[in-house]
């Protein structure tokens, strides 16, 4: 068994004419827990997507286990899925359940376990995520950070083997943003899963990441272990992981120059 | 201007074209599946509850009225020449052929079709649709299949029932109060009504209307723009496109059937 789970070559995506990725190629070790970081709007939830089959990329190879996943037919994509867990921005709950039954929707839907063992597999599943007491609720009822557990137990309810974050820590306050880096890095540990986490929560990321992307004008700008990149070269790099607000990322969205412009309107 | 004009014409036709084709290819892969009844049963029984029973309500107040009016200005007309003894074929014949197939699926849309397309949208809008795709589960056959079957069985049998409760209510105007005779109310009904010509032919509308009704429903859900404004719109065009499409295609099944 390689030790590569997911292996993107050659990606080339695009959105209408606007070019997303140009032959862009990443690694994601098996076991470990890879970040995407990169400026928003350069498509991080895209690259999940495409990871997922939702998109069809232009060009390139998107291998899991050996499997070209925008080669694959429905059915075998499907059964691809099934050991995929995505945990959406939103949470994505299904709001017309209590966070039992989300928990237990993936397990109803792709096994045929009695209901004693369903429940016991959801139990676990949110006493993993510190949620057992909140069986009841309804998806209405919870605060941000709980729904993002919720949809973490759900996610991982079938023991994936690859699991996909997107924007794990945005709009979370300090407490429950500490309690999603942990489990994060417990739930890797503990289940053996492969882990990507998309963000641009700079000082998260580079607490739990084994390795690190970061994306940035259509194509990986540098790479390496949290340690690596602190010390990368690029001034892109840097002007990412330090937050400045001016830099090769320039302040201005596009513009003609400012002074041509107030002479145009003094005229 | 006029090439531009010809421009915007074009494109405009383009894109219904094309949204013909996604709903098409929607309708395809909600429908073209193995049939997997025990999953699927449950998920109808709900839907047929929520679809049909919870518009029960809006058909039965509405039938009983519109049977009242029927019988009412029938009444003033028929009186006029003698005839009131036809009070019931009118009756009967209008909530058949026209009245019931045609105002049951214009609420339906507006009762049902808005909320199906409000929750898909929604759904779409909280990516609970893509969640439901990465979990392996195709939201075409769990959510739209069973809407849609839902739909197609319930509407006929509410223009059923709100063609009962319409002739029932013509009863109560034209029997109870103005004084027609009631036997002859029903026997005359009994005679003019045919079973094939009238029943039949309304139960075929109804089905027509269904099928478009909550195809159209289902397909501005799905494909709403996942926004607030997005919804709001796709609720909207549910409601006039579908009740454009009932009274059109009601012209049509009309001079089919009852017009040569």
């Amino acid at each position: 068994m390689s030790d590569i789970l997911v292996d993107i070559q050659h990606l080339t995506f695009k959105r209408g004419d606007r070019v997303i990725y140009d032959d862009m190629s990443m690694q994601f070790q098996r076991g470990k827990v890879t970040a995407i970081m990169g400026p928003s709007g350069i498509g991080k939830t895209t690259l999940l997507r495409l990871i997922g089959g939702q998109l069809k990329p232009e060009q390139g190879k998107i291998l899991i286990n050996g499997q070209d996943i925008p080669t694959l037919n429905r059915k075998d994509l499907y059964k691809a899925r099934q050991k995929m867990g995505m945990l959406f921005q939103s949470g994505a709950l299904f709001s017309d359940m209590s966070v039992y039954d989300n928990v237990a929707f993936p397990i109803r839907e792709h096994t045929r376990l009695p209901e004693e063992i369903i429940r016991l597999m959801v139990l676990m599943k949110l006493e993993a995520v510190g949620l057992r007491g909140a069986r009841d609720l309804m998806p209405a009822e919870l605060s941000g950070g709980m729904a993002r557990r919720a949809a973490l137990a759900r996610a991982i309810a079938l023991d994936p083997q690859l699991i996909m974050y997107d924007e794990p820590f945005a709009g979370q306050d300090p407490i429950s943003m500490g309690v999603i880096v942990r489990l994060i890095r417990s739930l890797n540990n503990a289940l053996g899963l492969t882990s990507v986490v998309v963000s641009h929560d700079v000082n998260e990321v580079m607490s739990i990441a084994d390795y690190v992307y970061v994306v940035a004008e259509q194509k990986v700008i540098g790479q390496g272990t949290p340690d690596e990149l602190r010390a990368h070269p690029s001034a892109l790099v840097q002007q990412f992981l330090q937050g400045q607000s001016d830099g090769p990322v320039p302040f201005h969205f596009k513009a003609a120059s400012y002074s041509a412009e107030l002479m145009e309107l003094a005229k | 201007m006029i090439v531009d004009k010809l421009q915007q014409l074009g494109q405009h036709s383009i894109a219904k074209i094309q949204g013909m084709g996604r709903a098409t290819l929607m309708l395809f892969g909600a429908l073209v599946a193995w049939p997997t009844p025990r999953k699927s049963f449950p998920l109808l029984l709900k839907q047929l509850y929520v679809v049909g029973v919870l518009s029960l309500l809006i058909i039965l107040v509405s039938g009983l009225f519109i049977g009242m009016v029927l019988a009412l200005q029938g009444y003033t007309v028929l009186s006029k020449f003698g005839a009131e003894q036809m009070l019931g074929p009118l009756v009967a014949l209008s909530l058949l052929r026209e009245l019931g197939p045609v105002v049951t699926a214009l609420l339906f849309a507006g009762r049902a079709g808005s909320a199906l397309t409000a929750e898909i949208g929604l759904m779409k809008a909280t990516e609970q649709l893509s969640g439901m795709e990465m979990m392996a589960v195709d939201p075409l056959r769990r959510i739209i299949a069973p809407r849609f079957w839902a739909g197609v069985i319930s509407m006929p049998l509410l223009a059923l029932i709100f063609t009962a409760v319409g002739i029932l209510g013509g009863h109560l105007v034209g029997v109870d109060w103005l004084g027609v005779d009631g036997g002859g109310y029903w026997s005359a009904m009994q005679a003019n009504v045919d079973f094939q010509q009238d029943i039949l032919n309304g139960v075929i509308k109804s089905v027509v209307f269904a099928l478009i009704v909550t195809w159209i429903a289902l397909h501005k859900g799905f494909d709403a723009v996942p926004t607030s404004e997005g919804i709001s719109q796709a609720t909207t065009q549910t409601v006039v496109t579908s009740s454009l499409a009932v009274l059109g295609f009601d012209f049509i099944l009309t001079a089919v059937m009852f017009g040569g």
